[in-house]
């Protein structure tokens, strides 16, 4: 029996190509990584049962629209889904999934070294070391992260392994969500309804919220105004959460003691204006970047590939 | 009543620098940098105490030729290595350090180290910060993973404990080596190994947290190194003469050690330039304390052991 057809349009691991090529015939991009207009052309022509993608391969509207019916299932490698237009995937019938629960450690441990290399000022200081540590460091001093309030927001979960690694550090853990978590998730964090509350009352801002229409530049200028002076902002989710004029002045200005950044407005172009800041850290999206963790993002992709090709339902549906 | 004169050889905190004015006749070195034994020597005549900082060499010789005026010594530090205190004591001259304020924070700079280094940071943030990024891909700056993985906690004292406190929401099974096993309630439920051989083939994080001075110099050798996992992450806080650093360097270039740490180092500010090239260490300039809270509580212990001295008290926190 011929095996279905995989059109793989974003490199995995090494181990999760070798099983995917292994299970089914599959199709891989010759050059560099295909738009969303090639995708669908090599799905036409590989008569493709499934795609696999990752979060930078737009999947609008119309791509949606233009994929032929042979396809079952568009699986996503990553956990956001905020480049795909999930009611036209519903009124379609296509199948979409993403990669939840594994890269939720390698996720929060990432929030954390944000947190401490913004907090610490790792960041200016490593650069200070690679020129051999020739100036006194003076009164550039960090901030302590231990015994500090922390707010969440969106206690996902995310954010919940944010609040759990937290709790080692004695940090008062405030949260914000659409609604209050049942007590077993909440485990001690405190529920603040209100964003402006929530900053308000945090010393350091962690984000852990998807992208949505109403989540889209949340963190504006009066959220930032609403931050105490001297206090820190991470970012590990989404860059469009965020106005990124907003956060610069608060940098700038010092409001803002220091911003822990691992995703942007825009990617990899991003504005560089906070490279040249020195009270940022800067990560170019490695939330997820663990050997086991993209072993595991990329053999669940293929997990929901194997349910939906063997007449299963998908593990991970993005609508139902 | 004139004031005594107390010599201090760096600048301190302003909070510290204030009470210190106060209290006595400040004579300071304007410019913040590590003075020569022979500074010290000059400007201890007719001083009735000096604080001095881990830069500054106190040994047997400089101890023997200070003047009869000097009554105390108090370090800026909770390391006392750099102080002969046997000489000081043969003298009658009291040394007092700044133990227990500065742990966490010193903790908080390990867990960063383990953090950053693991999940490759410090590259991360130089391919960012140099325009170099070009964008997200599955298989880009793979990293270690920490969640779930062993610590190895070389030295269980009051900073090791808390780095295992801080560590508690990351998963991590904690294995130590001290020269005795820990009661139950400072190890809480941590492994002890009484032979550096198990204890390294455990660690696939290893972090150094065990006082200087001859017993530790260079414990961290190639033989020793060869008996950690490949592919072990290496942290260090506690003094640089703990490490071999011509080993460390080929470990790291070999990829056994897969990442390193490091906010010590053997004869800083001057570092071994082997490291300055390498992308898979993390250097910063000796910050365990670098914030403002810890920094000050320092002053305050430093102050309060030559308070004591002078008023012919037992220092409250006497060195060793």
């Amino acid at each position: 029996m011929a095996k279905p057809r995989v059109v793989v349009a974003r490199r995995m691991p090494r181990e999760v190509e070798a099983r995917v090529r292994e299970d089914y015939d599959t199709w891989f991009p010759a050059g560099p990584p295909p738009s969303p207009l090639a995708m669908v052309g090599a799905a036409k022509e590989h008569k493709a049962d499934a795609v696999t993608i990752a979060t930078n391969l737009k999947l609008s509207a119309d791509i949606i629209e233009a994929l032929p019916k042979h396809v079952k299932i568009v699986a996503s490698f990553g956990v956001g889904f905020d480049h795909i237009d999930v009611a036209a995937a519903k009124a379609k019938g296509l199948i979409v999934t993403n990669t939840p629960d594994v890269l939720t450690d390698c996720t929060a441990d990432l929030a954390f070294l944000l947190i401490l290399g913004a907090s610490r000022r790792a960041g200016e200081y490593e650069a200070l070391m690679r020129k051999g540590w020739r100036e006194a460091l003076g009164d550039r001093l960090g901030v302590k992260v231990s015994g500090k309030t922390l707010g969440i927001v969106g206690l996902g979960r995310i954010g919940r392994a944010v609040a759990q690694r937290a709790r080692g550090f004695g940090m008062k853990v405030l949260y914000t969500d659409l609604a209050r978590l049942p007590g077993e998730l909440e485990q001690g964090a405190t529920f603040v309804p209100r964003l402006q509350d929530l900053l308000r009352q945090s010393d350091i801002v962690t984000l852990h919220a998807p992208l949505t229409d109403a989540t889209r530049k949340l963190m504006d200028k009066d959220a930032f105004a609403a931050m105490p002076a001297g206090s820190v902002f991470v970012n590990a989710a989404r860059g469009g959460l965020v106005d990124e004029d907003a956060l610069h002045d608060a940098l700038k200005s010092g409001h803002l003691f220091a911003a822990g950044l691992d995703v942007f407005a825009s990617e990899p172009e991003y504005d560089l204006r906070f490279r040249d800041l020195p009270n940022t850290f800067l990560m170019p999206h490695a939330g997820s970047a663990t050997q086991e963790t993209r072993n595991a993002m990329g053999f669940r992709v293929l997990d929901n590939v194997d349910a939906v090709l063997s007449g299963r339902p998908p593990i991970d549906p993005l609508w139902s | 009543m004139t004031k005594p004169v107390l010599y201090i050889t760096r600048r301190l905190p302003a909070a510290v620098e204030a009470r210190a004015n106060r209290d006595y006749q400040v004579r300071q070195n304007p410019e913040d940098v590590p003075v020569t034994p022979a500074d010290i020597l000059r400007n201890a005549e007719g001083a009735d105490a000096i604080i001095c900082c881990p830069a500054e060499k106190l040994d047997a010789a400089t101890i023997a030729a200070l003047p009869a005026s000097v009554k105390a010594i108090a370090t800026y530090s909770v390391g006392f290595d750099h102080v002969d205190v046997a000489a000081a004591k043969a003298r009658n001259i009291p040394v007092g350090n700044t133990p227990e304020v500065l742990s966490v924070a010193t903790a908080e700079i390990a867990l960063l180290l383990i953090l950053v280094a693991a999940r490759r940071a410090g590259e991360g943030e130089r391919v960012v910060r140099a325009g170099k990024w070009t964008g997200w891909a599955p298989t880009q700056l793979i990293g270690t993973h920490v969640a779930g993985k062993k610590l190895g906690i070389f030295g269980l004292g009051r900073i090791g404990r808390e780095l295992m406190k801080l560590v508690r929401g990351f998963d991590m099974e904690i294995h130590y080596r001290d020269q005795q096993k820990l009661p139950d309630t400072l190890a809480q439920g941590a492994i002890f190994h009484d032979n550096d051989d198990s204890f390294l083939a455990a660690s696939e994080v290893l972090s150094l947290h065990a006082p200087g001075g001859e017993g530790t110099r260079k414990w961290l050798n190639a033989e020793r190194i060869a008996k950690l996992p490949k592919g072990a992450v290496v942290v260090n806080t506690s003094r640089g003469t703990s490490i071999d650093d011509t080993a460390l360097i080929a470990a790291l270039k070999s990829g056994h050690v897969a990442a390193a740490g490091l906010d010590v180092y053997d004869g800083e500010p001057k570092l071994n330039p082997g490291y300055l090239g390498l992308e898979n260490v993390v250097l910063l300039p000796h910050l365990g304390s670098a914030n403002a809270v810890t920094r000050d509580a320092m002053g305050t212990r430093a102050l309060d052991n030559i308070d004591a001295a002078l008023a012919g008290k037992p220092m409250p926190f006497p060195a060793g």
